[in-house]
Parts: C-alpha cells; sequence; structure tokens
C-alpha cells in the first residue's frame, strides 16, 4: 500500500474541500478502498474519513424516506420502515456482500464502489478504467460476468451494487455537497455513466463532491422483489440480477417498476419493459414480450451469451412470482 | 515525488484494556492487533475480506478487522476472541464449539467465533436476511438455512460447515450472545 496522510473529518464543508485536493479520497466503510489500495490499484495519496460526519439517519419525509449517507448497509436493511414499505431495498442489500462488509459499508460507498472485473483488479492486464487508452483486456478474455447492455468496445465492465439495482427502480435521488459548499440533488438513475469511450469516469460527481443523503419518494404501490441470480448461494456478486415492483388489479397490469444488476456499467432501469407491461393482462405473454423489449439491445462477448437469455428468464420468473400468470 | 503518510497517534479500548498506540496510517485495524499489541488469536486470511478469519466486534458488531484502518477507530470498543473467555472459563459459544467440533484445524475459528456472537445479536434484534422469506416479519426462526446464509462470510477450508452450526444452534439456545 503507498503511503497517504490521514484526516478525520468533522465538518462537512471542511471535508469536500479537503477531498477536492489532488490525490484526496473520501473513505468511510472502506471496505473496497482499502482492497483496491492494497493491491495499489487506487493510491491515493490523502484520505479524508468522512465516517463520523453526522450522516447517519434515516429520517421520514413526507411520505418518504431520506437516508444519510454514511449509514451503514446493515443498518438500512433492517430499519423497520425500509423492510415495511421498501422490502426491494431490504431485499437486496441483503443479498450483497457478508454481514461483516455490510456493518461497515455505507450506503454512499456502495454506490460508488468499483466493478469487480478480473482485469481491472489484475495490474499485469491493460484496462481502460486502470490506465486510459491501454485497452480492454475483458473484450477479447474470459469475460463470463461482464456486460450485456450499454457497453463499449473500451469497457465492458458491470457495476457490482446490489442495493443501486433496487434504488434505481424506487426512483431515488442523492443530495450532493460539492467542494464550494454548493448543494444538488440528482436522479440516481442519472449519477453512474456508461463506459463509451472514457470507462475512468463512473459518476457525475466532481472533485471533492460528497453523497450526503438518498431521498426515495413514497413507494409505488404493488409488491416488491429483488432476484440475485449468482454461482454460489451466498456472499458473491450477481451475474444477472433484478429489481422488480408490480401492480396488479384484477388480472390487469397497472404499474411496474424494472431494474437490471450485473448487466451494465450502472444499475440499468429497464423503461423499455415498463412500458410493454403497463395497462397489458398480467400473463407469461406479456412478461416475456417485456423481456424481449428489456434486452433487445444486448449484446454478448462470448462467454457471457448466456446472460441474456439469464436475464430473460430472471425477469420473466420474477414477474410470474410477483403477478402470477394466466 | 514520493506522498509522505508518516504516522498517527490513535486510542481506542481492546478487550476492556485502553492502548495509545501510535502507527504508520497504513496499519489495518488486523495489523494492529496481531503486531502492535500482540493478540495473535485473530487471523489473518486472505487480507481481502473475503475469508472471514480476522472478525471482529466492535460495539458489539461483527466486522472484519482486514478493511479497516486502525486510525479510524478512535475510541472504539474493540472485543476479539482474547476477550470473550479464558481456557479456565469458555465463553459458551467457545465451549460450544468444543463440545461440537466445530473447527479442525482451527484456524478459521476465532473468526467464526466471534461472527456466531455477533449474529446471534443481529438476530435477537430482529434483523432479516437474503433467506427471510418476509423482510417484515418482527422476529427471526434461526433455522439452519438462516444459520448459513448468515454465516456466509465466515469461509471454513476444513469444511467443519455441520459441526459450526450445530456448536452456534447450541450455543444459541443460552447465553451464546
Amino acid at each position: 500500500m503507498k503511503a497517504f496522510t490521514y484526516e478525520r473529518a468533522t465538518d462537512l464543508r471542511a471535508a469536500v474541500a479537503a477531498a477536492a485536493a489532488p490525490g484526496a479520497k473520501f473513505i468511510s466503510g472502506g471496505t473496497n478502498l482499502l482492497d483496491l489500495m492494497k493491491l495499489e490499484i487506487e493510491q491515493p495519496t490523502h484520505l479524508v474519513d468522512i465516517s463520523r460526519l453526522p450522516l447517519q439517519r434515516i429520517e421520514a419525509v413526507g411520505e418518504g424516506l431520506r437516508i444519510g449517507a454514511q449509514a451503514d448497509n446493515a443498518t438500512v436493511a433492517a430499519d423497520d420502515r425500509v423492510r415495511a414499505r421498501y422490502p426491494l431495498l431490504s431485499q437486496a442489500l441483503l443479498a450483497g456482500a457478508s454481514a461483516q462488509l455490510r456493518n461497515m459499508a455505507s450506503i454512499g460507498g456502495n454506490l460508488l464502489q468499483r466493478t469487480r472485473c478480473t482485469y481491472f483488479y489484475d495490474p499485469s492486464t491493460p484496462c481502460n478504467k486502470r490506465t486510459p487508452g491501454a485497452g480492454c483486456s475483458a473484450l477479447g478474455g474470459l469475460n463470463r460476468s461482464h456486460a450485456i447492455l450499454g457497453a463499449s468496445p473500451s469497457c465492458i465492465a458491470t457495476h457490482p451494487s446490489d442495493m443501486a439495482v433496487a434504488l434505481v427502480a424506487l426512483d431515488a435521488r442523492l443530495e450532493l455537497l460539492g467542494a464550494s459548499g454548493t448543494t444538488r440533488e440528482i436522479a440516481l438513475r442519472d449519477f453512474h455513466l456508461l463506459p463509451e469511450t472514457t470507462p475512468h469516469i463512473e459518476t457525475v460527481l466532481l472533485p471533492g463532491e460528497m453523497i450526503t443523503a438518498v431521498v426515495l419518494p413514497p413507494p409505488p404501490s404493488g409488491r416488491h422483489r429483488y432476484r440475485k441470480v449468482r454461482d454460489r448461494a451466498s456472499y458473491e456478486f450477481a451475474l444477472v440480477s433484478v429489481a422488480a415492483i408490480l401492480s396488479v388489479t384484477g388480472s390487469k397490469i397497472e404499474g411496474a417498476r424494472i431494474a437490471f444488476g450485473g448487466v451494465a456499467h450502472k444499475p440499468w432501469r429497464s423503461l423499455e419493459a415498463e412500458a410493454v407491461l403497463h395497462g397489458r393482462p398480467a400473463t407469461l405473454d406479456t412478461y416475456q414480450a417485456a423481456a424481449d423489449a428489456a434486452l433487445a439491445q444486448a449484446v454478448g462477448r462470448g462467454h457471457n451469451d448466456f446472460k441474456i437469455e439469464l436475464a430473460r428468464r430472471a425477469l420473466v420468473a420474477t414477474l410470474v412470482e410477483l403477478g402470477g400468470a394466466s | 515525488m514520493t506522498p509522505r503518510g508518516g504516522t498517527q497517534k490513535t486510542s481506542f479500548n481492546v478487550n476492556g484494556t485502553p492502548h495509545d498506540l501510535d502507527l504508520d496510517t497504513r496499519t489495518t485495524l488486523l495489523d494492529a492487533l496481531r503486531e502492535h499489541l500482540h493478540l495473535t488469536g485473530t487471523k489473518k486470511g486472505c487480507d481481502h475480506g473475503q475469508c472471514g478469519a480476522c472478525t471482529v466486534l466492535i460495539g458489539g458488531r461483527r466486522i472484519v478487522s482486514c478493511l479497516t484502518l486502525a486510525v479510524m477507530h478512535e475510541g472504539d470498543d474493540i472485543t476479539t476472541i482474547e476477550g470473550l473467555g479464558r481456557p479456565d472459563a469458555l465463553h459458551p459459544m467457545q465451549a460450544a464449539f468444543v463440545e461440537r467440533d466445530g473447527f479442525q484445524c482451527g484456524y478459521c475459528t476465532s473468526g467464526q467465533i466471534c461472527s456466531a456472537i455477533g449474529m446471534l445479536r443481529e438476530a435477537r434484534a430482529g434483523w432479516p436476511s437474503h433467506v427471510t422469506e418476509d423482510v417484515a416479519a418482527p422476529t427471526i426462526d434461526l433455522t439452519d438455512e438462516e444459520l448459513r446464509e448468515r454465516m456466509s462470510g465466515n469461509l471454513c477450508r476444513c469444511a467443519a460447515y455441520p459441526n459450526i452450526i450445530a456448536a452456534i444452534r447450541d450455543a444459541s439456545g443460552g447465553d451464546g450472545a
């Protein structure tokens, strides 16, 4: 690990100002950043520890919920309001990592974790994320776990978060604090970037800018399910995951929210699938049409071709579970 | 220019004893425990948060000590395996692991025991898990499936899992937490 200086932030404004300096980074749970620092993939020269800033509260905002970005993953998953009204979020959080890591990792850090692409983690191979312009080793390499939607010739890495998939389905918004003290709010759907030609730029965050809260609007009506398909039953990243909320009255679909994990460089909301579902009868034909719409633009890279069919089946199975099928 | 990090003073309590340390900022909590405080009951397995051998309790909650910096724990109350029991007065979870042969080589055992104690506290607080059918249910029925899911962050390369589950089940009936 490269040497760095450390400060424990006690003031929000001072923290963002300190983190805007070249080489500086925020640290909170540390579960991803320290791992990458040990491998010298991340080499910050200064760490600003924001884990003790007063950003842990989970509070009602009207009919919605505001979750401080320094709340830990375990506490949010276990929160009574989250469990009762946003079970999709509890399910997604509990599907991720291990209990120990969930006790450590912050909500803001979860959103900012880096890809687990094996080539990104292997400094002996070229990677456009680590070294812009170096090339992508996954394109012609072992890419079984890689992206099938929204990828580019520069990068086919996926975003590893489960939580973010649920949050994007719930129309979550982020509160951000900039280095100069200005605040702004942004839809999570617009926060992560597709790789295009600059896969090393992963979010719209500016230097020093901090996520201070995740804001959930009132939950949409309907049943929730986060379904994660992976190589092991527990403690493994998703090959494909589906976050779905489905509202059915009689046999007609009144509303649907659909998002996928493990398939793209960002949590992947599928407005295409939602448009197909809305107003249609809750039947297997409808679900399959929605899956076709969701995966219409999917591209396999060889080893990951199976993920297109896997995503389709995972979505259909989730919708059958939530809405039945006549 | 090579960045300069240097050392930083940190104070925290380990098993009830206060410690003042002056550490290289890069020192993980795990290395501080083992190399500076010579509490070698906490084991270094993968050093990347994947195996759980370094699990300790902070304020009663289980974490992996390899993926956190010692300097981040100013003022914290840390419990390691050495703080749970002694050879002549085992913690109920330790006694259950012995009784049930919940280990072979023993390398993962400190982490398994600290993790199991933290896990029982979580379950008693009503925290759901990935296999809990209804995450909104107020209480948890600690089935073997629940125990396996909740302990999935602790690997045992000897695969003593059936006996680990049996030991935790025994301890969960008493004051194992």
